[in-house]
């Protein structure tokens, strides 16, 4: 099936005084409409550069680039700025006019489309509303927080109707409830408008949440692309494997909630584990001893003044009795010992 | 003893010189934003770049600037002659006033629409702006604050420049100062005309300022 946009054996090099810099090597890819496709990979991959190849804001080298049928190359000054109007992008920076106000920011893409000054406010009023922005509309973008200046940036990149949005790494300035709230608006946006939405991004995290496709680039290379379900359960490349360890380990917000939900009513202790006392089965012995269960809520090494030490959270027995028997039984054993009732880092 | 002669014309002489000013910034703006923004778009960082244009407006610009006023003043007398039909007297020095700040606010043009943040324009040609667009709706706009305090350095350079064609009869405050104060020995009148200036210059500066102030919008 021929995607909304396709990318063939794309290749840019960029001439800098220190030789030639070969941003981006031979990549093919296809974009089917309404897919929320993510590209991700490590800072310097290249992954800017293949969003600003998909609206030729950066011509490639070689290679062709086909967006609903049309091969930009191909295309003279006039249209490619005709069809540009069909792709809209968000930045990592918002990069509003400072010196506009909000409804203003909105209405230029309208306005300078050949749109009627009042007709456009109408629709950046429209556009505002969606993005839950309404009472912003006389503000100026330097008194927004920066949650709030990418809603202003998503307004104005809907108001020409776009067929596809392009959000180059359009959540890494933002905290992680900003970012939350930012993703949940594009999915809408896929959903209601069918806008296809190609995200560009470092974090696994944003991939994890809502895209359906996911292409893995590394040091200007295709590494590896297919369904996000798939790759996540089944990572074929080294490149793959690390993006997804290390989205795990950056993700806290979802480990925070579990984990509170798991000590919710329950008495719980965090145990620090010394050099020696690894040498024994402590928590099995434990088990076995008291003949009740325990529940391991978490276990992680942590590095420690250079030494390795391990760490666990245990959720222990209701009986109060058997708690204090089996904190003894862990304090015996060189344990560190201590109750916990909260998220625990 | 001062008399009211005096008064009327040191009147007259701050009525030349902001007159002379006034032109002399208003024409090199003319000469001189045209200039700053064909800079600005052809460098190679531009939205246009056009190395040849960039090149050639570059060492024009710095000819120029490289001229001394007085030596200029003096070379450019031909071409006031032809304009205004005389060399001397306020209206005479606005010709070379002109030509000595448009090269420069040139470069005050240029340097401000740099300022402006690369993403900004990048997100206007990523909607589909043209080049006019884009230099007139994002970078003058964006750039208008640093652009009026180009402005008002300009004014204060220029109403400086314009005492200077005291030397060659150029009318105004410094024509006075000149006249009276340096070739007549007559330091009050001097010092009363030094003074006008430097109230002149205050006047403008703070004006300035605070218009580009209360225009910027990103505090």
């Amino acid at each position: 099936m021929t995607g909304i946009i396709e990318v063939r054996n794309l290749s840019k090099t960029f001439e800098t005084d220190d030789g030639k810099v070969e941003a981006l090597q031979n990549i093919s890819l296809s974009i089917q409409a309404g897919d929320i496709y993510g590209i991700i990979g490590m800072s310097g991959a290249g992954k800017s550069t293949l969003v600003r190849c998909l609206n030729y804001l950066e011509r490639p080298t070689s290679g062709t680039v086909e967006v609903e049928g049309q091969e930009l190359g191909a295309l003279s000054e006039r249209q490619l700025r005709e069809i540009r109007r069909d792709i809209s992008m968000i930045f990592q920076h918002f990069n509003l006019l400072m010196q506009k106000n909000v409804i203003d920011n909105v209405c230029f893409p309208l306005v300078t489309g050949g749109m009627k000054k009042k007709e456009a406010r109408k629709r950046a009023e429209e556009l505002l509303e969606i993005v839950e922005l309404s009472e912003k509309a006389l503000a100026y973008p330097s008194q927004l927080s920066g949650g709030q200046k990418q809603r202003v940036a998503i307004a104005r990149a809907l108001a020409a109707n776009p067929k596809i949005l392009l959000c180059d790494e359009a959540t890494s300035a933002l905290d992680p409830r900003t970012t939350q709230s930012i993703l949940r608006l594009l999915q809408d946006i896929n959903k209601n408008y069918g806008i296809t939405i190609v995200i560009i991004t470092h974090e696994m995290s944003v991939v994890r949440e809502i895209c359906s496709h996911v292409a893995i680039i590394g040091e200007g290379h295709l590494v590896e692309q297919g369904r996000v379900s798939d790759i996540f359960a089944h990572p074929k490349t080294p490149e793959a494997k690390e993006l997804i360890l290390k989205g795990n380990r950056t993700d806290r917000r979802t480990l925070e909630d579990r984990q509170r939900e798991l000590m919710k009513g329950k008495c719980c202790i965090r145990i620090v584990f010394s050099v020696n006392s690894s040498f024994e089965p402590v928590i099995a012995n434990m088990v076995l001893r008291f003949g009740q269960p325990i529940n391991i809520l978490r276990a992680d090494t942590k590095n420690v003044e250079g030494i390795a030490r391990g760490e666990m959270i245990l959720s222990l027995p209701d009986d109060r009795e058997v708690q204090e028997k089996m904190k003894a039984y862990l304090a015996e054993r060189g344990l560190a010992v201590e109750e916990v009732n909260g998220y625990v880092d | 003893m001062w008399t009211s002669d005096l008064t009327l014309m040191m009147l007259e002489g701050v009525r030349d010189t902001l007159l002379m000013t006034l032109l002399s910034t208003l024409f090199g703006y003319l000469i001189g934003l045209p200039w700053g923004i064909v800079l600005a778009v052809t460098d190679k960082t531009g939205i246009r770049p056009n190395a040849v244009i960039y090149k050639a407006l570059d060492v024009i610009a710095n000819i120029m600037r490289s001229i001394p006023f007085l030596i200029l003043l003096i070379l450019v007398m031909p071409i006031t002659r032809a304009i205004v039909g005389k060399t001397t007297g306020s209206a005479a020095t606005v010709v070379p006033l002109t030509l000595a700040a448009a090269p420069f606010i040139g470069r005050m043009i240029e340097s401000s629409i740099k300022e402006v943040d690369h993403g900004v324009v990048e997100a206007a040609q990523s909607m589909g702006a043209d080049t006019f667009t884009i230099i007139w709706k994002v970078l003058l706009v964006e750039a208008r604050t640093s652009i009026l305090v180009g402005v008002t350095i300009a004014i204060g350079t220029i109403l400086g420049y314009s005492a200077m064609a005291g030397v060659v009869g150029g009318g105004g405050l410094g024509d006075i100062a000149m006249r009276y104060g340096y070739y007549r020995y007559e330091t009050v009148i001097m010092i009363v005309s030094v003074v006008l200036l430097v109230i002149l210059v205050q006047i403008f500066q703070t004006l300035g300022m605070r218009l580009s102030a209360k225009l910027d919008k990103r505090k």
